[in-house]
């Protein structure tokens, strides 16, 4: 019998399940990421998403079931700051009075003291980040004044100042321009070669096939989940669609 | 007379200097607004404007109850302002009724509590000092306790104030990276409560709540940087309570009503002309008279 040793997954998710007061989110869903891999998280509005990324970093307290992080607790990665969340352009405040530069070094702040700090350091990892993002020009602009891709890449440069090592991405490709799509494309190939596992969720089953190694469909559970190829088949995506065709969702050439 | 102080600005600054109470008035009362401007900043974003209003508003039966019982109000005030919230949580999460309604109702039962209680334990309570303020009447021991808790909000928030900022920004990123959401949220909480103490000394309790959304409000208008959004909440706050209590005591007009009517002018003048974000965006006018 071949033991598993669960260091070698930088997420390992078993049966865990989230409620909110009693309303069922999420039951019985498994998830293994290695280091390396880019998995696409699928599913309709309200078919647990964004729970299950909370779940990960540990912003909802799952009900049961049991998740590791690099063989630890969802408890020891924040403090290790090993996940970075790169939230969906709705789901940012971008009236709030903070700049590009202000956004980035806030995935500095974990690692910082309790006054946040920087630290040469943290001032070279935040430069570094934003020019990997190619938003130098765009330093001191605040984010209410950036196009919907450029305010994309100001968080990527924060998931990749953080240095985390697993990514989870809500929406990427959501509302960016066709420039930030090729950078993000290219950042993906970057991430997969230096390790980093990535966990996106997305509308757009175009993507799905083009970035992911694997995925995943969720409808309050999991529907399917393994090698794009072969998981990601039109019979599953009606059954995690609720029964509507492939055809209605993406086009008939599919 | 006072027609004719009024012909030198000198004298209208001066003349209210030699009083005694006017001095206290003025230094206490930019002491408190500056608390509550700085927290002011931090609410505003965080749309803790009704919030703020629930526990200004329920601090009143732990002031009536403190003064009764001889403790320091500043006491009984925290305590009901920190339960009202508590309470609003619980009922929020127990039943199926929008949090904006458990907020209304939690508020003014507690605020009719406190107005019942004062009806009931005649002693020597000034409802209307309560209500609407009396920085001209400040005592000495009131003194020492504003200045005590205005010390105490000024080091957390200074402490805490860029994690508080990521809190307001960003709550699932500062819990992704383990920055403890639990104790921002219930630290905020915690100054809020404090800043509606030492804030109701100045303006009185149905008001206090404009000294906690107001300035922020204003420099929400006129700046994009946060720390500039601060620095411009404390002093607005600051000139609209000199201005107010200056205003009150030449034309005798109530003090709390002044200083927070001078706070809504303010307001209103950045509504009006901030350069990017008023109505009529100065910058562009001036640019437009250059050319």
């Amino acid at each position: 019998m071949e033991t598993i040793n669960y260091q070698n997954f930088r997420i390992d998710a078993e049966n865990i399940c989230v409620d909110y007061n009693g309303k069922v989110a999420l039951y019985d869903a498994n998830l293994r990421l290695k280091p390396g891999q880019i998995c696409g998280l699928v599913g309709m509005n309200g078919a647990g998403k964004t729970t299950f990324f909370n779940a990960l970093t540990g912003f909802v307290n799952i009900s049961k079931g049991k998740i590791r992080i690099n063989g630890e607790s969802v408890r020891s990665a924040q403090k290790d700051q090993t996940i970075a969340y790169v939230p969906q352009n709705e789901g940012i405040d971008i009236q709030f009075p903070i700049s590009v530069w202000d956004v980035v070094m806030m995935g500095r702040y974990g690692s910082m003291n309790i006054f946040r700090c920087p630290r040469g350091s943290d001032v070279q990892a935040v430069k570094d980040a934003i020019r990997r993002v190619d938003l130098t020009d765009h330093l001191s602009t605040p984010i209410g004044n950036l196009s919907g891709g450029q305010r994309k890449r100001a968080f990527l440069a924060r998931a990749i100042a953080q240095r985390a090592s697993i990514l989870l991405l809500d929406e990427p490709f959501s509302g960016v321009d066709i420039r930030t799509e090729k950078l993000i494309s290219e950042l993906f190939i970057q991430f997969k070669n230096e390790g980093k596992t990535i966990l996106l969720s997305t509308h757009d089953m175009i993507h799905v096939r083009e970035f992911c190694d694997l995925v995943l469909l969720i409808n309050k559970t999991v529907v399917a989940y393994g090698e794009t190829s072969e998981v990601f088949t039109p019979e599953n995506i009606t059954t995690t669609f609720g029964g509507i065709s492939p055809d209605f969702l993406f086009g008939p050439e599919s | 007379m006072e027609l004719c102080s009024f012909l030198t600005l000198d004298s209208f600054i001066t003349d209210p200097l030699t009083h005694d109470f006017m001095r206290k008035a003025l230094l206490m009362s930019s002491l408190v607004a500056a608390v509550c401007g700085f927290l002011s900043s931090y609410l505003t974003l965080k749309g803790w404007a009704l919030m703020g209003d629930a526990v200004s508003h329920s601090v009143m039966p732990g002031v009536v109850v403190a003064y009764a019982l001889g403790l320091p109000f500043s006491l009984g005030a925290f305590i009901f302002g920190v339960g009202s919230v508590a309470l609003i949580g619980f009922i929020k999460q127990k039943s199926r009724v929008k949090e904006d309604t458990v907020i209304g109702l939690v508020f003014t039962g507690f605020f009719a509590l406190g107005i019942v209680l004062v009806s009931k334990i005649k002693s020597n309570i000034d409802l209307h000092s309560i209500l609407f303020g009396s920085p001209l009447g400040i005592s000495l021991s009131d003194v020492k306790q504003t200045i005590f808790i205005s010390l105490l909000v000024v080091i957390l928030l200074s402490i805490f104030r860029k994690d508080l900022m990521l809190y307001c920004f960003d709550p699932r990123h500062a819990k992704t990276v383990g920055i403890n959401v639990f104790f921002l949220h219930y630290l905020l909480l915690t100054c809020l409560s404090l800043a509606a103490v030492v804030g109701l000394q100045s303006v009185g309790i149905i008001l206090v709540v404009a000294m906690l959304i107001t300035p922020g409000a204003t420099a929400y208008l006129l700046t994009d940087k946060f720390d500039n959004m601060t620095l411009i909440s404390v002093l607005s706050a600051i000139i609209s309570s000199l201005i107010g209590i200056y205003v009150s005591f030449w034309f005798d007009l109530e003090t709390g009503g002044s200083i927070v009517l001078a706070q809504t002018f303010i307001f209103l003048f950045a509504f009006l002309f901030a350069p990017r974000y008023g109505i009529f965006k100065l910058k562009k006018l001036f640019a437009g008279y250059k050319r």
